[in-house]
């Protein structure tokens, strides 16, 4: 009886998430669906052309284009985040002076918006004024054009993705200080360095965090948007930038071709849960929960 | 809207199957007796139904507000108005608002300053919501007019006495299609050369003594133009890509972006412009072009390459005189036409244009009484106290000359005259101007990247567009 009771209150008490899940996340899914099966500009009534979306995503190459800048940047920025955000939640985890200052220093970034971000970063990369460039120099490096060559534009994302680990860098903070000091304790008394414990206590330790974190990143990856939005403008220059959800965005709002552009949605939908799957199968035998 | 539609019909029959006392058991289980299933059995009781439809209820309640508040208040109309603008623009506006509802006692505009405004208002209008006015660019005329998105406003002009004889010409062809009238204008703009006196050379610097055709001015590039000893780029007289309206060179050539009413974008005179434009990035060298503009700053700020010295000429608006006091008003500069092709002095006095706009969308509550705030602002002492405040010209065809005498951009002759030229050209007339823009500007890129020929590109360019345009007429133009 006292069961039954919880269950109600349980389910009284997630009611408003429910509604709003009904309203706001299923029923925009779903409508979404059907939209991609039919061609809708918004303003007009949907007409049903059955899969004529997908074919036509099928052989568009800026489509193709667009997705492979996503995934070459999805692929490389996330290995390359969570190493840096393991690497710092391992610094912050020791006992120096100011920790609590530097954690903060490092978390920051995480908070800031992403509009003011990217107006920020297109200062740091200007060519003549950016501050990155201006180090280059100092260094001997020749500084590349950051903004305007197509080589270069898809590292500048990357290395906008790997400043902003601050975020991840917390979850791994926590997991690192859920691992049991005795194992380092009992590393230590088998002769174990730094590298040996890193890697056969904190990793293997902190590997359910990885999974979380990496498949995070993978979808956070994949929707990249507003960034590349404001910095590079239509994906300029020659599309080099230009992501999967914004041209997602542009077929929606600017073209009104919400169903063409609602098609592009469940694909990317498919491919993130794809994707997730694959990190989730890699993961087996390598992710080691507490008590199993 | 239509899968909510099948829902509600999907409502309805069961309704009616239970109706016509077929078994229909989750309809029998919701709508049992109490003693059907006791409180305890039941894995959602009452309360939380109630709960639930409490909630739905007040979810609509405040959903309805908007209506609420158009009545709320006085007994005044309450017209909706959405704008773009934010900061000086916002306040000019403001200002207008203020003097129309002094003026009268009937209605009351509510102007609200929303960003993303043109997707927000295509939704608002999808859902039928949309405010009764909606500041939008005469750049989507076409496109929402297309959609039926928009109110005829043909006869309500005509009932207000407002004709074509009033407007410029360009500004007023910019507003119409299909011959109808589908929005009103405030403030618009023309582009003009603007050109920094102090890095000109004697002979050029002046309007009279300034190139006046295209092979003069490509001589003052090449003489004004400065490269470092290492070969970069150090000063460029002029960049086509940098600027207002660097999308629209056919025009230059007496190109257009139609051809027998469909979407042209490799035609001889396309592909002579762009091949014109890329010629920059062949003379400075594409490396020395890509790192000489990824030094250029934000267009709004004392790093703008016009006003930090790296460009000497550089298109814009009649509005960036205002952005040369804020940032550097040490810049001594003029404004001149565009200098025409040698040859073709018919082809003198070209312009890009755009214009603010006040379209009336469609399920507007109130178009009459918004449709008289529109015409308010087209009262001549109004529209250019607006205009003047927004820095632009006017796009009305009188104009007073205290206008031109108290007006804050001292060139602003030039901009008025610029709109009036025939050679005055809006957006590509399309609805898919949004596309030509994007592959137009794809193809320039790969052509400055050496990648492909210019007329390769464009004809590129023109294959996607065909397919765009093919799809539009079905999915759009299509009743």
């Amino acid at each position: 009886m006292r069961g039954k009771q919880d269950n109600r209150m349980g389910i009284l008490f997630a009611l408003p998430w429910i509604i709003g899940f009904c309203l706001f996340t299923a029923l925009p899914l779903l409508s979404s669906l059907y939209y991609s099966l039919t061609s809708f500009s918004i303003l007009k009534s949907p007409k049903w052309i059955g899969l004529d979306n997908y074919k036509e995503l099928a052989t568009d190459q800026v489509f193709r284009g667009a997705l492979g800048n996503t995934l070459l940047f999805t692929v490389a920025s996330v290995p390359l985040a969570t190493a840096a955000a393991i690497l710092l939640a391992m610094l912050l985890n020791t006992k120096t002076k100011g920790l609590a200052f530097y954690r903060t220093i490092f978390y920051i970034p995480s908070l800031v918006p992403t509009i003011a971000l990217a107006v920020l970063w297109l200062w740091v990369f200007n060519g003549e004024y950016g501050l990155l460039n201006e180090g280059l120099k100092h260094l001997g490096i020749a500084s590349p054009p950051w903004l305007t060559d197509p080589a270069w534009t898809k590292s500048t994302m990357i290395i906008i993705s790997v400043w902003g680990c601050g975020h991840a860098m917390v979850i791994y903070l926590a997991g690192l200080q859920d691992v049991p000091q005795s194992l380092f304790e009992a590393a230590e008394l088998d002769g174990a360095g730094l590298i040996a414990k890193t890697r056969h206590v904190t990793i293997p330790m902190i590997s359910p965090v990885i999974l979380f974190n990496v498949t995070m990143g993978m979808i956070g990856g994949l929707q990249q948007f507003a960034l590349p939005y404001v910095m590079f403008p239509g994906g300029q220059p020659a599309r080099s930038a230009y992501f999967a959800a914004m041209y997602l965005y542009d077929n929606a709002f600017l073209y009104q071709r919400m169903g063409y552009a609602s098609a592009m949605g469940w694909i990317m939908f498919v491919i993130t849960v794809l994707l997730t799957l694959a990190a989730f199968r890699f993961s087996r035998g390598r992710v080691h929960y507490e008590g199993g | 809207m239509a899968i909510l539609a099948r829902l509600n019909g999907g409502g309805a029959s069961v309704a009616s199957t239970h109706l016509s006392g077929a078994p229909f058991p989750v309809y029998r289980a919701l709508s049992a007796p109490p003693n059907f299933l006791s409180w305890e059995d039941r894995l959602i009781p009452r309360s939380v139904i109630v709960l639930a439809i409490a909630a739905v209820g007040f979810a609509a309640l405040v959903g309805t507000e908007r209506a609420a508040s158009r009545q709320s208040g006085s007994s005044r109309i309450v017209v909706t108005y959405w704008e773009k603008w934010t900061g000086d623009e916002m306040e000019a506006m403001r200002k207008v608002v203020d003097g129309f509802n002094r003026s009268q006692d009937r209605i009351e505009v509510k102007y609200l300053s929303i960003s993303g405004i043109a997707d927000k208002t295509l939704l608002a209008t999808s859902g039928g919501n949309p405010p009764d006015v909606a500041g939008l660019w005469a750049d989507q005329v076409i496109q929402f007019a297309d959609a039926g998105a928009l109110t005829d406003l043909s006869e309500l002009a005509r009932q207000s006495g407002l004709t074509e004889s009033q407007y410029i010409p360009s500004y007023w062809r910019s507003i119409t299609y299909k011959g109808k009238l589908f929005a009103l204008p405030t403030s618009p703009g023309t582009s003009a050369l603007y050109v920094n006196r102090d890095l000109m050379p004697e002979k050029y610097n002046s309007p009279e003594k300034f190139p006046k055709t295209l092979s003069k001015f490509e001589e003052m590039v090449k003489e004004v133009s400065v490269k470092n000893p290492d070969g970069t780029l150090k000063v460029a007289a002029f960049l086509p890509r940098q600027g207002y309206g660097t999308g629209s060179w056919p025009y230059l050539f007496g190109g257009s972006f139609e051809q027998d009413g469909s979407v042209k974008v490799d035609s001889d005179a396309d592909i002579k412009a762009w091949e014109w434009v890329h010629s920059y990035a062949k003379r400075f060298g594409i490396r020395e072009t890509q790192s000489f503009t990824s030094g250029f700053g934000n267009y709004s700020s004392p790093q703008n390459p016009f006003l930090s010295g790296k460009l000497v000429c550089y298109v814009d608006g009649p509005w960036f005189s205002n952005f040369i006091n804020l940032f550097n008003p040490n810049v001594h500069w003029f404004a001149v036409p565009f200098p025409y092709l040698d040859g073709h002095p018919e082809l003198a006095g070209y312009t890009v244009l755009n214009l603010n706009t006040l379209m009336i969308p469609r399920g507007a509550k109130h178009p009459k009484e918004a449709f008289e705030f529109m015409a308010y602002v087209q009262k001549q002492d109004v529209m250019e106290s607006l205009c003047k405040a927004q820095r632009c010209n006017s796009p009305l065809s009188a104009v007073s000359q205290s206008f031109f005498d108290t007006h804050p951009n001292k060139a602003i002759r030039v901009f008025d005259a610029l709109a009036r030229s025939p050679r005055a050209f809006g957006a590509a007339p399309f609805g898919i101007y949004n596309q030509i823009g994007q592959e137009v500007s794809n193809a320039v890129d790969l052509m400055d990247l050496g990648q492909v020929e210019p007329a390769e590109a464009l004809h590129e360019a023109q294959r996607r567009l065909d397919k765009n345009w093919a799809k539009y007429k079905i999915q759009v133009l299509e009743p």
